[in-house]
């Protein structure tokens, strides 16, 4: 396959189309002809590594069909924006401004995603072993205990009224952490660097929990990797 | 079915009587910064009360007569008055509805302009009900996860086509015709 005919959309399409097909993707995102693509990652685990707290179904299904479909919006957008930048006439600007929302829809569903699949591992791989380090001693300064901060965050969760995301934060300009839910797939930028985030949509967990959320939220602390988390904490 | 009503609707009932009843207790006392906190989560619990009631109400099985086109010869009418025609409608309201980013629903609803009567196709987040000013819904499709995914996953395009085979267009002829009052008399009648 040459340069020439990876420029063209319907080439583009039969990619996006053939799912899931990244590491063929992440290979020609490599190659300098085709700029900025998004990719869908690879899960650093199996996907039925994090059962019994997460079902293999539900995260096969979330990562190579919703992340995938985030991934592949996500680059027609993008490839919409740049043509519309090409000109700078009223109709531009408003096509550039109408596909911003989308933007931030897709692109932040293709970020949260990827963080989210960073912040959770097997048990095996030191999911659910508690934070150490400056992480454990600004949760603990923070709520008190690993328990008491757990708890804030399953409430923070269990309040989402709609789809949404909960997050630790923390505040760039301050330092200190803070629990944060953000609607639908906007992602968190700007004021706040996400730790760790959990993922509140029904399609993370209705197929094994049903409308029994709070099982989940209790549930997921046990394939959470604070190992990540630290790493994000600056 | 069974989960969204049996469970979903039902908590939505639970949580709206238990906030309705905090608030009452408010109210009684004159504690307005309670009374202000609670609207959120009586504006959420009574959405999802009032949108579930109208939504089990505009859906029938797809062999009834109720869902066939012909029992809606007034409403129908105007859709083609106001879209062209059927084909072009069910576009219309299919784009808005896979359009909706999140948790929502999808409304075909009347609105009362002076002595006029328009159609609109309007989308609603979360569990925002349909009730400004001049409002009739006519019928609703829930795009919550929860109304498809069991059955569907994540190919909600193939729901918002099927849903087509079981709406009731008798219930949407009466609401059509009919007043706001008339559409919300379900919920009068329940509670």
């Amino acid at each position: 396959m040459n340069s020439t005919l990876l420029r063209t959309t319907a080439v583009r399409s039969a990619l996006r189309a053939a799912a899931p097909s990244a590491s063929k993707r992440a290979g020609l995102a490599g190659t300098t002809f085709v700029r900025g693509k998004a990719t869908l990652p690879d899960l650093p685990y199996d996907y039925g590594a994090l059962e019994p707290a997460i079902s293999g179904k539900i995260m096969e299904l979330h990562h190579k069909n919703h992340h995938n479909t985030y991934v592949t919006s996500y680059n027609n957008f993008i490839t919409q924006l740049e043509e519309a930048q090409a000109s700078s006439s009223i109709e531009a600007i408003q096509k550039q401004i109408a596909l911003k929302p989308l933007i931030n829809f897709h692109g932040g569903g293709h970020i949260n995603h990827s963080l989210f699949w960073e912040n959770l591992a097997p048990t095996s791989q030191g999911g659910g072993e508690p934070p150490t380090g400056k992480l454990a001693s600004v949760i603990n300064e923070s709520y008190g205990s690993l328990d008491a901060f757990k708890e804030k965050f399953n409430t923070a969760l269990a309040g989402i009224q709609g789809s949404g995301w909960a997050w630790l934060v923390q505040d760039v300009q301050t330092g200190a952490v803070g629990i944060r839910t953000y609607a639908n797939q906007d992602p968190v930028v700007g004021q706040f660097r996400p730790i760790l985030g959990i993922d509140a949509w029904e399609h993370a967990y209705y197929l094994q929990y049903q409308n029994r959320k709070a099982e989940y939220f209790k549930a997921i602390w046990d394939v959470v990797n604070w190992k990540t988390a630290e790493q994000r904490l600056k | 079915m069974e989960l969204h009503h049996g469970k979903h609707h039902q908590t939505y009932i639970t949580n709206l009587n238990a906030a309705l009843k905090t608030q009452a207790e408010a109210v009684h006392t004159s504690d307005i910064t309670t009374q202000v906190s609670l609207q959120a989560a009586i504006k959420f619990n009574a959405g999802g009360h009032i949108n579930h009631s109208l939504f089990w109400q505009n859906l029938a099985p797809a062999s009834s007569a109720e869902a066939k086109g012909s029992a809606a010869p007034q409403l129908v009418k105007q859709i083609k008055e106001t879209w062209g025609d059927e084909e072009k409608f069910r576009e219309a309201f299919k784009a808005a509805l896979l359009g909706i980013q999140g948790s929502g629903w999808g409304w075909l609803v009347k609105v009362e302009i002076g002595n006029e009567q328009r159609l609109s196709i309007v989308t609603t987040k979360d569990q925002d009900p349909v009730v400004g000013k001049g409002e009739v819904p006519i019928f609703g499709v829930d795009m919550w996860e929860h109304a498809y995914y069991l059955q569907y996953l994540n190919g909600k395009a193939a729901y918002v086509e099927n849903i087509w085979n079981v709406i009731n267009w008798k219930t949407a002829e009466e609401r059509f015709v009919g007043t706001r009052a008339d559409a919300f008399k379900i919920l009068k009648a329940s509670i």
